[in-house]
């Protein structure tokens, strides 16, 4: 789960982590107002949206004065902004945050991040802040230091400083930096985060160490112990159709193709779209109905598939383990049936039952197209949807 | 022979008294598994399906010996059975639980480690030896007892793999299913290892997909240290990058673990890769003449 940045700073605060003083604005009026009453004439409005690059495009601005400051909150509030993450579509910006500007010395780059390979967390820390870390770590990799978390006693003290040494921290604030970092890594821990990005980290000419911008994201198995944090979802930010889907235990994914899908299993999933694009069709969705695939939750997939305008044509490709092909089978006309569902809907069963699940599509009245295989099944719906 | 689990393993159920495990626990012991016992706090002395139950999976093995166990136990609590059984001495234990927490995992691997024990899964099908055990809610009637090795982050695209096999004729020594989760107790080159010194095992189907570097370092383990021909499927062509495709795992970040690049490494290391999902079997059995050319 994603949050804002404005999120992510009020968290950081509660945990006595210095951040820019700050407030958000969801309106014109709400950002006229925090302007006039921030004590700073040269501010930062930023765009809110979970995407980064913002500052590229235009989301964020410095302003010298009062009047600038409006000036860039009507501008970026309502617009779309359309950075390297967003995609093309870009996101439109409902929220703002307006930040009392500060005197940069310096810019450093912190997270904290699960390193797979080792399957242990990780700090990574740098004196190149401000800064795409992707492309450091590619070109100037001598840049980066890391301390690798050792689960059993945690991040030590003395992994801190060797952080903040190595990051080239001034010695006279390693101690403030080291205890900066331990704060950020017992954050990460305790809201069971999946990233923590501090990018910049930066040291002011008052020699003070604030998170100029935060990222913070959490492990979504985990959010049923911080029933507070998903209170900060900003639904908004989501897909309609994803969030329905989940609402039902369903995993989608909407895609821009025009064939619609439905299968029981996440990799059998990703193969399918493969495979459609394999036959040269478009998939419109990636849609994990689940192991336990009952006629409520057919009937709910169908609806979320097809309240994407541009499906043409629907496959479904369904390997019965525990689950029965007979048991898909009528679900699937119970579900084409209450749907209304007239879309070409070619069904590949294999597996448990897979025969009975067969007969019982073909003796339904519906059109339903069977196929044997998954190039069967893929060949057949991309050439009903040509 | 087989890998990791045969007729003689002795199996302990954590979990047991959940409706899932209960119909898993009837569907193992049709197939032959050999399960001791099972473990559900509070219920020691019930019996299900003639099978004794336990406070702890210590007491289970005092009193059973058993070298495995499976995990059918809800998310909130699936690392701590993990970290019990690793604990006790379980030799094997077959987590199925999807959705455990990240840092739970994250402790719970260091902690198997530390034990000197293996851990399959978590958010994984299981393990299965055909005609001998089977550990795990995969469908016994699809596979078929043979010479092929299968390792796979997936669970019914795993199912499509073998019913491909089986119809070839081409039946399965062992088929492990290591799970669609960023933190696993088991990888590729683990499973690999012990398919290499199976005298059993004359070829190998991998199945991977999108995130991580899980296929790229077995590419470049199987290009030191295989003599068996590789085959493998990565799933994810398609995917966009940034989405996690159902599977916790599965996701493209910063540029990597995308399913070109894997492929590329891969073949780069004498891996024959099936193009598409139709196809697994026919690369299987491609990469098994191209090492014994058929007269």
């Amino acid at each position: 789960m994603n949050i804002h940045e404005y999120q992510a700073k009020e968290i950081l605060k509660t945990k006595g982590i210095p951040v820019p003083i700050g407030f958000p604005a969801l309106s014109i009026e709400e950002a006229v107002s925090t302007i006039d009453r921030m004590e700073s004439d040269v501010l930062a409005v930023k765009a809110q949206i979970h995407a980064g690059g913002r500052g590229k495009a235009g989301g964020v601005k410095i302003a010298m004065s009062k009047e600038e400051a409006i000036q860039a909150a009507e501008d970026i509030l309502g617009s779309t902004l359309i950075t390297k993450q967003t995609g093309p579509e870009g996101k439109c910006v409902n929220r703002l945050l307006i930040e009392a500007g500060c005197n940069i010395e310096s810019e450093f780059y912190l997270s904290v991040v699960l390193d797979r390979s080792s399957s242990k967390i990780v700090l990574i820390g740098s004196a190149a802040g401000g800064m795409n870390i992707e492309e450091i770590a590619e070109k100037e990799p001598e840049k980066i230091c890391r301390e690798t978390v050792d689960p059993s006693i945690g991040l030590a003290e003395f992994q801190a400083r060797r952080l903040a040494y190595g990051m080239g921290l001034p010695s006279a604030l390693a101690r403030s930096g080291a205890a900066f970092i331990m704060k950020i890594y017992e954050l990460f821990i305790e809201k069971d985060c999946t990233t923590v990005e501090i990018n910049p980290l930066v040291l002011t000419k008052e020699k003070e160490l604030i998170a100029l911008d935060a990222k913070l994201s959490f492990d979504d198995n985990a959010l049923y112990r911080h029933p507070g944090l998903l209170k900060l979802k900003d639904e908004t930010e989501e897909d309609i159709r994803e969030l329905e889907a989940s609402k039902h235990d369903i995993s989608y994914i909407a895609l821009n193709g025009n064939i619609g899908c439905m299968v029981n299993g996440a990799g059998l999933a990703m193969a399918t779209l493969d495979i459609i694009k394999h036959h040269g069709g478009t998939p419109a969705n990636f849609l994990d109905v689940g192991g336990d695939a009952t006629v409520e939750k057919v009937t709910q997939a169908f609806k979320i598939i097809m309240e994407d305008k541009e499906v043409k044509g629907i496959f479904v490709n369904i390997f019965g383990g525990i689950m029965k092909c007979d048991i898909i089978a009528s679900g699937i006309v119970k579900a084409a049936k209450v749907t209304g569902m007239q879309l070409p809907l070619v069904v590949r069963l294999e597996g448990t039952n897979a025969d009975s699940g067969k007969k019982i599509l073909a003796e339904s009245g519906l059109l339903i197209t069977p196929a044997d295989s998954l190039d069967e099944g893929a060949e057949k719906i991309v050439s009903f949807v040509h | 022979m087989s890998i990791m689990i045969n007729r003689t393993t002795k199996v302990i159920v954590q979990g047991i008294t959940g409706s899932a495990a209960q119909f898993h626990t009837r569907e193992m012991l049709s197939y032959g598994t050999n399960i001791v016992a099972g473990v559900t706090p509070g219920k020691s002395g019930m019996e299900i399906n003639g099978i004794p139950v336990y406070n702890t999976v210590q007491e289970a093995k005092w009193e059973t010996d058993a070298n495995a166990s499976v995990i059918y136990v809800p998310a909130p609590f699936a690392a701590d059975a993990i970290m019990e059984a690793a604990e006790a001495g379980i030799e094997l234990i077959v987590c199925i639980t999807e959705h455990i927490p990240v840092l739970d995992m994250v402790k719970a691997k260091a902690y198997v480690e530390k034990c000197g024990v293996r851990l399959i899964g978590p958010n994984c099908p299981g393990i299965i030896t055909p005609d001998e055990c089977k550990i795990g809610i995969m469908p016994g009637h699809i596979h078929k007892k043979g010479h092929i090795g299968v390792v796979s982050r997936s669970g019914t695209l795993t199912y499509e793999a073998v019913h491909q096999l089986s119809e070839k004729g081409y039946g399965q020594s062992t088929a492990v299913g290591i799970g669609g989760d960023p933190v696993s107790g088991t990888n590729f080159i683990d499973v690999l290892t012990a398919f290499e010194q199976d005298s059993e095992t004359h070829g190998v189907l991998m199945i991977g997909e999108i995130g991580g570097t899980l296929e790229e370092e077995a590419a470049h383990w199987i290009k030191q240290n295989m003599s068996k021909p590789v085959a493998c499927f990565i799933a994810g062509k398609s995917a966009p990058a940034g989405k996690r495709m159902g599977h916790a795992g599965a996701i493209i970040s910063g540029g990597k673990g995308t399913a070109a690049d894997k492929i590329k490494t891969l073949r780069s290391c004498g891996i024959t890769i099936a193009e598409t999902p139709g196809e697994m079997g026919e690369a299987m059995i491609h990469a098994l003449n191209a090492l014994h050319p058929k007269n």
